[in-house]
């Protein structure tokens, strides 16, 4: 067995790392969108609005129910089949648009529990006081659903940066896209993709860090 | 004033209020009385429009509004003329003692925040919780947080004060420090409507003590009349068996 090139390994920190920017920009663009999507969704969900409750379950439903290689496929190679006009979508985009719709689908649900978990007096309290619904949303529901849906979407989260290595079967030279050319010329395959895998778990150990400090502030009215 | 004229309210086919007419003169401590599930509290949460009545209009200051007809203006105005301490205090979990009294002005009546905490600080101060300011309700007891719904009532300024059983869930231990609060409001001829199970506060602060029975008001009058004077058999067949268990 050959001994790990270490020299190589060190010299490939700085090139990988040159595309881990593309990465970040895949998933918080995603993850900006998901959110508002989702956010829409819940609230959609909640207040059960006629129509656009049954699209959004039937949209909920598919964007779960089917892999997001499946989804990223279907848009980047099937509806410019379709309509030509689309094939203006290039590898990016048909990424960012597939991370939206599925983890959007997901976040949606988390959303909506964690609204209907906040406490039905609070709200009637809300109302009581002569708040409308938007101020009795704003000021008293979302920032408690926040504090428990934060958990869950931060693991969505970490879950869609992940989820961006797949873009480099749509062509898009993203951390793991770099990472498989590079290989591939050099065929030192355990070494190349050792050094992205530690790239990710960084990234993803520092969001962690993040997401605790987080649910500490968040938690400071609940304690004793 | 409050006036209500045939204010009635179904749940499905059940009449829960069947007909109310009721007037309510300006510093008036009404206490209302009656078995469990005959409409007392929805009476109340008609009254803040937390339950839509089926019938009837109502008249609080200034604003009448037929039920039927309520514009969500006008929902929201009432809503505003009425404040409500609920049984389970129900303050905002995410904001301080300080924060859940000041809300109303800052958000409602849009008050600059200075102003807003400094009459804040002054109810804090009335309910005997200044150095509860900065305390999160999950860190207060049942006692401090009921005072703290109360005082959240007060800031709305509003006409009358409805209490919705406010003392119903409460450690026996927390009772008399809210009972005394709501005293000091009475003192201050602060209109208030009152659904409790408290007959010694009925008897000692309410100047007028309404029995309700079948979603209809059965009897009414000063205090020493309906305790020691009861004309209505169900009357007086409730107070029997509640002075048994709750002596006066």
């Amino acid at each position: 067995m050959d001994v790990l090139n270490v020299e190589y390994m060190v010299g490939l920190i700085p090139i990988l790392l040159g595309y881990l920017p593309l990465t970040l920009q895949l998933a918080g663009t995603g993850m900006v969108l998901a959110l508002i999507l989702a956010c829409l969704f819940a609230v959609v969900r909640v207040l059960r609005i006629p129509v656009l409750n049954q699209l959004t379950i039937v949209f909920i439903s598919f964007f779960r129910g089917t892999p997001l290689l499946v989804q990223l496929f279907l848009f980047y190679y099937g509806l410019p089949q379709l309509v030509s006009a689309l094939t203006v979508i290039d590898g990016i985009t048909a990424t960012i648009m597939g991370l939206t719709m599925h983890f959007s689908a997901y976040m949606a649900e988390s959303i909506r529990a964690a609204i209907v978990g906040v406490d039905r007096s609070q709200t009637e309290a809300a109302l009581s006081i002569g708040m409308t619904n938007g101020q009795m949303m704003r000021r008293i529901v979302l920032p408690q659903a926040t504090r428990v849906a934060l958990p869950t979407l931060m693991n969505y989260f970490i879950d869609m940066i992940k989820a961006t290595s797949l873009a480099f079967t749509l062509g898009v030279t993203e951390l793991m896209g770099a990472t498989q050319k590079e290989a591939a010329g050099s065929f030192l395959y355990f070494e190349a993709f050792i050094v992205a895998a530690v790239i990710y778990w960084i990234v993803v150990e520092m969001l962690s860090k993040l997401q605790h400090y987080l649910e500490i502030r968040l938690n400071k009215a609940y304690s004793r | 004033m409050i006036k209500l004229e045939s204010l009635s309210k179904h749940f499905g086919k059940t009449v829960v209020l069947d007909g109310i007419d009721l007037t309510i003169e300006k510093g008036e401590i009404v206490v209302i009385i009656g078995p469990s599930g005959t409409g007392k509290s929805t009476l109340l949460r008609c009254l803040n429009f937390l339950e839509q009545p089926t019938a009837g209009t109502m008249t609080v200051g200034d604003l009448t509004v037929d039920v039927n007809r309520a514009s969500r203006a006008e929902i929201l105005s009432m809503r505003r003329r009425t404040a409500f301490v609920f049984q389970n205090y129900a303050l905002f979990a995410n904001k301080t003692a300080l924060q859940n009294i000041a809300e109303r002005l800052l958000v409602v009546d849009k008050w600059p925040k200075e102003k807003a905490y400094k009459r804040a600080r002054e109810i804090l101060q009335q309910i005997g919780l200044a150095d509860k300011a900065d305390a999160y309700p999950a860190a207060m007891s049942g006692g401090q947080q009921q005072r703290v719904g109360i005082g959240r009532a007060m800031a709305t300024g509003a006409e009358v004060i409805l209490f919705d059983e406010p003392t119903s869930s409460l450690d026996p231990e927390w009772v008399e420090e809210v009972l005394g609060l709501m005293k000091q409001l009475a003192a201050e001829r602060q209109t208030m409507m009152v659904v409790t199970h408290e007959m010694s506060f009925a008897r000692d602060v309410a100047d007028r003590v309404i029995f309700i029975d079948g979603g209809r008001i059965v009897e009414q009058g000063p205090p020493s009349e309906i305790f020691y004077n009861p004309k209505d058999p169900r009357t007086k067949d409730f107070l029997k068996k509640i002075l048994a268990t709750n002596p006066v």
